[in-house]
């Protein structure tokens, strides 16, 4: 399984595409590594800058529809490549999300109100996530608090995460 | 109960229900083209799991980048090309056969209603334009369609969007699918089928029905259904003729297609046809849709006529005939792309191709060229172009570049006039 905590990387805006995530004319690259300067390259928010801001992080929470636009699997591999392996969000297009399970990925949706309070609480300054798969929560520290966040996962997309991906999973089974 | 289409379908292919609303169903279809494949088919080489499971049920194209523009295009076209050849896969369609894919699939007859279809493409939502469930994947789900011919998916629920009335002239089935995407939202549909159906939608010909299915994802949706009636058996007759006795005997088999009269919906959307208007998108979001008449005046520098979403025969023809005796805008480049070789014949045949080059526009070969921005018309920063395309996002065309996603006639009328101009004016 892989890493699912770390330092956070705050997206504030809904419905990022993800032509936003990984710009077209770079789905010529041959391999997934290829891609990893290009992360996020696209995405215009203020205050974001994609050469400065995506060092060091591994977690990614953003607002709802994340992801959408085209199918490519190039969006989770950018993300991958740069050590991010879990995305928070309020909700996730469907491609995408399915997408992310498929490669032992994670993207997790919470409730409005909990999304609305980590970028209240913690996107001013330095936070990280620290993932308890068992205990499936969130515990979110930066700014000098701490707060824990329950989530979800279908018994499915779990099996996936543990499985390392749908390949294996599908190959062993059907 | 009463169930979906998609309901219907998913029931006819299961093959097994890994986890509470997940099931896994067997694929009549896999399609491949050439950017999203050979991603997959290297991964399925170096896993030593190079084979396919069904040589008959996977079709794949060239399209999106076609003739090759540099080396890393013609590598994924080699990539593509020689693992077809390998594996003895017979519908590979090459350059000089090669269309946009979710065109020149239906138009082989490959998809029939209660097919269930995957493709590395987010706009495979078109096939459902045929009674089928159709869903774009990523490269893993394709990996393993392709090697096993299974996908996993969850049990679908649907959104019925009820279109009551008549169209008004003048008003297309992308005026409608723009209609319907800015009432539902760009994730309104999320993790939802969209049944089209009523009055409007029986009307509509095969090539408006995969308009309207093909812009189901831009609201979120897995799929856009229609239901098959005589209009899709007529369509596929040529390919489905040695299967029945008859039209109704193919109707009747088909109609099981149908969803039943209590069927549950998630949410039922009742639109009056007559209330659409010609409309067109602004800035980045596909829901962001404004009346032609409220944009009139918007000067543009590029006119794209193409796509999956309106490159059809239906399409060239609704826009020839606005274009015809006149020229465009000097202010203004107009590129037509026909969406399939057989387009592009029946164009030339009935003189269509002439009119687009005497009113000026550029005329390419079939491709999905400039419609992602990877070829054949990119924009440059701070160009704006009308499109008949179905993504209008940032820099889709070209970085810092703007499109506004409008109909076939709409896009002619504003090639004529340089700036968003309402249709209708330019009908003789
Ligand atoms: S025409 Fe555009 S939307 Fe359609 S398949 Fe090609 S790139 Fe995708």
């Amino acid at each position: 399984m892989k890493n699912f905590s770390g330092k956070i990387l705050f997206l504030d805006r809904s419905d990022i595409n993800t032509d936003e995530i990984i710009p077209a004319k770079y789905l010529t690259e041959a391999t997934k590594a290829a891609l990893k300067p290009y992360c996020l390259e696209d995405l215009s928010l203020p205050k974001f800058d994609p050469k400065r801001d995506i060092a060091g992080k591994s977690v990614i929470v953003t607002r709802s529809n994340f992801g959408c636009g085209s199918s490519r699997e190039h969006a989770p591999w950018v993300l991958e490549c740069n050590d991010i392996n879990l995305v928070i969000a309020v909700g996730f297009a469907r491609i995408f999300r399915q997408n992310m399970f498929n490669c032992g990925l994670m993207a997790v949706s919470l409730a409005p109100e909990a999304i609305d309070e980590i970028f209240r609480e913690f996107s001013g300054g330095e936070a990280f996530c620290t993932t308890d798969l068992e205990q499936r929560t969130f515990t979110v520290t930066g700014s000098g608090k701490t707060k824990v966040y329950p989530f979800e996962v279908g018994a499915f997309d779990f099996e996936l995460v543990k499985a390392g991906g749908w390949v294996g999973y599908a190959n062993a089974k059907y | 109960m009463g169930k979906t289409v998609a309901q219907k379908i998913f029931d006819a292919h299961r093959i097994d229900a890994p986890a509470e609303g997940v099931s896994v169903i067997r694929l009549d279809r896999v399609f491949c083209h050439e950017i999203t494949t050979p991603i997959t088919i290297n991964d399925l080489v170096a896993k030593n799991l190079d084979r396919v499971f069904d040589t008959t049920k996977i079709k794949a194209v060239i399209d999106h980048v076609t003739p090759a523009k540099d080396s890393k295009t013609a590598e994924q076209g080699k990539t593509l090309r020689d693992w077809a050849n390998r594996h003895g896969i017979k519908d590979f369609f090459d350059i000089g056969r090669n269309g946009v894919c979710h065109a020149i699939f239906p138009e082989k007859g490959f998809v029939r209603p209660g097919f269930t279809v995957i493709m590395g493409d987010s706009h495979t939502c078109t096939h459902g334009a045929f009674g089928a469930f159709a869903a774009g994947v990523g490269s893993t789900d394709l990996e393993v369609g392709i090697l096993k011919g299974v996908c996993a998916l969850r049990d679908p629920s649907t959104i019925k969007v009820e279109v009551k009335g008549k169209l008004r002239s003048g008003v297309y089935a992308k005026d409608l699918i723009l209609w319907i995407i800015r009432m539902l939202t760009v994730n309104g549909a999320t993790d939802q089928v969209i049944e089209f159906a009523g009055e409007a939608v029986d009307a509509m010909d095969m090539g408006s029905r995969m308009t309207l299915c093909n812009m189901a994802i831009e609201a979120g949706a897995t799929c856009g259904i229609c239901y098959p009636d005589k209009t899709t058996v007529d369509y596929l007759w040529e390919f489905i003729a040695d299967e029945f006795a008859s039209k109704e005997a193919a109707l009747a088999a088909y109609s099981k297609f149908r969803p039943d009269a209590d069927a549950k919906y998630t949410r039922v959307v009742t639109i009056d046809a007559a209330e659409v208007e010609p409309v067109a998108t602004i800035n980045y979001k596909p829901d962001q849709v404004r009346t032609i008449a409220e944009l009139a005046g918007t000067k543009v520098d590029q006119v794209y006529i193409g796509s999956c979403t309106n490159g059809r025969i239906e399409d060239l023809r609704i826009a020839a005939g606005i274009l015809k005796g006149r020229k465009i805008a000097d202010s203004v480049r107009a590129i037509v792309s026909p969406a399939t070789p057989k387009i592009y014949s029946m164009a030339l045949a009935e003189g269509l191709i002439q009119i687009f080059m005497d009113a000026g526009f550029c005329v390419t070969n079939p491709t999905c060229g400039a419609c992602l921005g990877m070829s054949n018309g990119v924009l440059a920063k701070g160009e704006v172009c009308a499109s008949t395309t179905n993504r209008n996002f940032n820099g889709r065309m070209g970085k810092g570049g703007m499109v506004h996603l409008m109909s076939p006639a709409s896009a002619a009328a504003t090639a004529i006039a340089g700036r968003i101009v309402n249709s209708p004016l330019f009908v003789k």
